[in-house]
């Protein structure tokens, strides 16, 4: 028994937690009676602080989602505000249940971190950012310059391969923060300032003048964006993929928010099956029946949560594009609730 | 009156105290080997628990990843390095970075603190109140907020480079650093560079020819012309003989930036002077505080042998100051080198932005890379240690 002792020396060595081994995330939220969640210093439209400290964005949506359906209550959630580069030892460590924090899915982090991308909210690319006194009308026309990125990212990589492929020169300013980089763009040291597009037009916003900005045509990569959660607790990773498929299966069947009680009365199987009134499809993930309109109702269906946070309906004003649905050309497609 | 009989000491703590200080034959050694080995054993615990938990959660383990590609650019490397290196030469090109910065800065910071420090001490009252308002200013503003002021405010104040500040048409001051002109080896060189380090070793010679005649006969020759002319003399004949030793590759604007020409970067600069003006500040009153430390009598003794002021503080006050202002001032040394880490709020790629930050969260080795990271501070520190000791104790022996 002194081996279990001894974790906690560990856990403090390491930065590693036992718990997660030992797989009761949904338990360990539910006992706690909060649900811990990892999101950004500041991205508006994906994850931000309003004047009032309250979080919104189509990522914190996501943990308002998995609360609504585990407490009714999108509330019970304490957000941890990450940089990119200590999200994952944060998730790692047990000091988060998911992390849901604009984070491209790709091979090595989906292997090597112990962790599991439970889908994608997001589909995303990265650009770049330039002053519009410049007239640089291509990425193509970069030669030479100075690009300033936020350090612990796709981005450094991805940037390094385009300028390398094009067989351009440039020099890259690496940041620890997204506003630090931002700041020394705006103050001259760059020509170009890097992101996932979404983050450039979010990030235009903090600038002085934005509309003397341009967003330049390229997109220079595939960035899936996608919740995280640690590897070992297969309930809890079934409930966060299943809370994201839920809101964009709502969207594709027109369950909104506001017909949400509406079409719980409704005899069409297939929204029988989504609200629990047939089948005990809740309770198989480890919630109530209700579960889909406890999330539809507290933060809506994907479409209404991407429009009020990124879409139209926000000061970002993004098109749907490859995040419509699949019926609608986009490629937002989720498996059937059955 | 009656006498409390005193309580005996505790037997257990007594025995324990007498075993483990060495003096208990057999028992005492058996103790300490006990104790040797529960230490062993929690340590090996803690490293087989790690490793047990690493792999259960599928967390990647192992230093495999210093041989795997890197992929992306570092704005600042002394030693060749691009995209498709290794991690390793990643982590050397950002402890490259660290150290250089490292070292300009307590050069500059040495320079500068002492400078200060005779200010403050000097009779001139301007220039005492001058230097003793440098280190109230400057040590009570937090050092980050200095890095920035000197980032943002004065390096960020400069124009772009289309419109830079020339200098000779060769030098090109703007908010994208310094360029100067590259120097490029030509075949004149080896001459060149075996001239000058002909030139010093024949001064070397010199001087210590010219000393011994000083405590042997009292003659006091004057070599400085020699020298003068034997460091430049030597190393233009032989430029001139097989030809200039560098020729000059002169930056010109092409698109966004300059090409061609060396550049400083403005993070280094910026960072180099904040942690050099900042640390200079403690090195003053260290080193002001050494010399009041040299008693009053020696002073007056110089100036009675008629020595003049800045005589009597090179030769005799100086030397023995050194001996107090040793220790603190290798203290500073350290924290220069671990405040250089600041760097990641600027940009500058030092060896924790570099290293334990775009290498750590591309690789997600958290453990390893910070492991590797704290291991190179404490060796970077105990090195700078070591020679802060090391010159401590032979100015101590050329003193006994």
């Amino acid at each position: 028994m002194k081996r279990v002792s001894l974790v906690f020396t560990l856990a403090l060595a390491a930065g590693l937690s036992t718990q997660a081994a030992t797989a009761q995330t949904l338990k360990t939220i539910k006992d706690r009676g909060m649900l811990s969640c990892g999101v950004s210093q500041g991205l508006p439209g994906f994850s931000s602080p309003d004047d009032k400290g309250n979080w919104t964005g189509l990522d914190v949506d996501i943990c308002r989602a998995v609360a609504a359906a585990i407490f009714n209550d999108p509330t019970k959630i304490k957000f941890v505000p990450l940089s990119a580069k200590d999200r994952f030892t944060a998730l790692q460590s047990g000091e988060i249940d998911v992390l849901s924090r604009n984070t491209t899915w790709t091979l090595s982090r989906d292997t090597t971190l112990g962790a599991n991308f439970t889908g994608v909210t997001y589909y995303d690319g990265q650009g770049f950012l330039v002053k519009k006194s410049l007239k640089v009308n291509s990425a193509l026309e970069l030669n030479s310059a100075s690009v300033c990125v936020q350090t612990g990212t796709t981005t450094e990589q991805n940037l390094a391969d385009y300028f390398k492929s094009n067989n351009m020169k440039y020099e890259v300013i690496a940041f620890n923060t997204a506003d630090e980089a931002v700041k020394a763009y705006e103050s001259g040291r760059c020509d170009v300032f890097t992101t996932d597009v979404s983050g450039l037009y979010a990030e235009r916003l903090k600038l002085a003048n934005p509309a003397d900005h341009a967003v330049l045509p390229e997109v220079i990569s595939k960035e899936p964006l996608g919740p995280m959660v640690r590897h070992g607790d297969d309930q809890w990773f079934d409930l966060v993929k299943w809370v994201l498929f839920a809101m964009v299966d709502a969207e594709e069947l027109g369950v909104t928010q506001k017909n949400v009680d509406d079409m719980a009365k409704s005899d069409k199987p297939e929204l029988k099956r989504l609200f629990g009134t047939d089948g005990n499809f809740g309770e198989q993930l480890g919630v109530t029946k209700d579960w889909v309109s406890r999330i539809v109702k507290a933060v809506g269906n994907y479409g209404e949560s991407f429009d009020r946070n990124v879409g139209a309906g926000s000061k970002l004003g993004i098109a749907r594009g490859l995040n419509q649905l699949w019926s609608k050309g986009g490629i937002q497609y989720a498996p059937p609730i059955r | 009156m009656s006498i409390e009989p005193r309580a005996p000491p505790p037997q257990f703590v007594a025995r324990l105290r007498h075993a483990l200080s060495g003096r208990a034959g057999w028992g005492g050694f058996a103790l300490q080997i006990l104790f040797v080995a529960i230490l062993v054993w929690i340590g090996y615990e803690i490293v087989a628990n790690a490793r047990a938990n690493l792999q259960s959660q599928r967390i990647t383990s192992g230093f495999g990843f210093l041989e795997r590609t890197a992929g992306f650019d570092v704005s600042q490397n002394l030693i060749p390095y691009s995209g498709s290196d290794t991690y390793t030469r990643v982590f050397l090109v950002g402890l490259l970075n660290t150290l250089v910065v490292s070292i300009i800065g307590i050069f500059f910071a040495t320079v500068i603190g002492f400078l200060v420090a005779l200010g403050r001490l000097s009779p001139n009252w301007l220039l005492a109140r001058i230097s003793g308002g440098y280190v109230e200013l400057i040590r009570n503003l937090p050092l980050l907020f200095q890095i920035l002021f000197w980032y943002l405010a004065v390096l960020g104040a400069l124009p772009n480079p289309r419109q830079s500040i020339s200098l000779f048409g060769v030098f090109f001051l703007s908010n994208r650093g310094l360029v100067i002109p590259k120097p490029i080896a030509d075949p004149g060189l080896g001459p060149f560079a075996i001239a000058i380090l002909v030139a010093i070793i024949v001064s070397l010679l010199l001087r210590r020819f010219a000393r011994r005649q000083l405590f042997d006969s009292g003659r006091l020759i004057t070599i400085w012309p020699y020298v003068f002319g034997l460091l430049i003399g030597l190393p233009l004949v032989t430029s001139l003989v097989f030809g200039a030793p560098v020729t000059f590759e002169i930056p010109e604007l092409k698109g966004f930036n300059f090409a061609g020409g060396s550049r400083v970067i403005p993070e280094f600069v910026a960072l180099t002077l904040a942690l050099s003006i900042y640390t200079a500040a403690f090195i003053a009153e260290i080193v002001r505080a050494g010399i009041l430390s040299v008693h009053k009598g020696q002073m007056e003794a110089g100036s009675s042998l008629g020595l003049q002021r800045g005589s009597v503080l090179r030769l005799i006050v100086i030397p023995q100051a050194l001996r107090v202002i040793l220790p603190p001032l290798t203290n500073q040394y350290l924290n220069l080198t671990k405040n250089s880490t600041l760097a990641v709020g600027i940009g500058y790629p030092d060896l924790v932005s570099v290293f334990a930050g775009t290498a750590l969260s591309q690789t997600g080795q958290a453990i390893e890379i910070l492991g590797i990271t704290m291991g190179v501070y404490l060796l970077i520190s105990l090195v700078t240690s070591a020679i802060m000791s090391f010159y401590g104790w032979r100015l101590g022996r050329g003193m006994g």
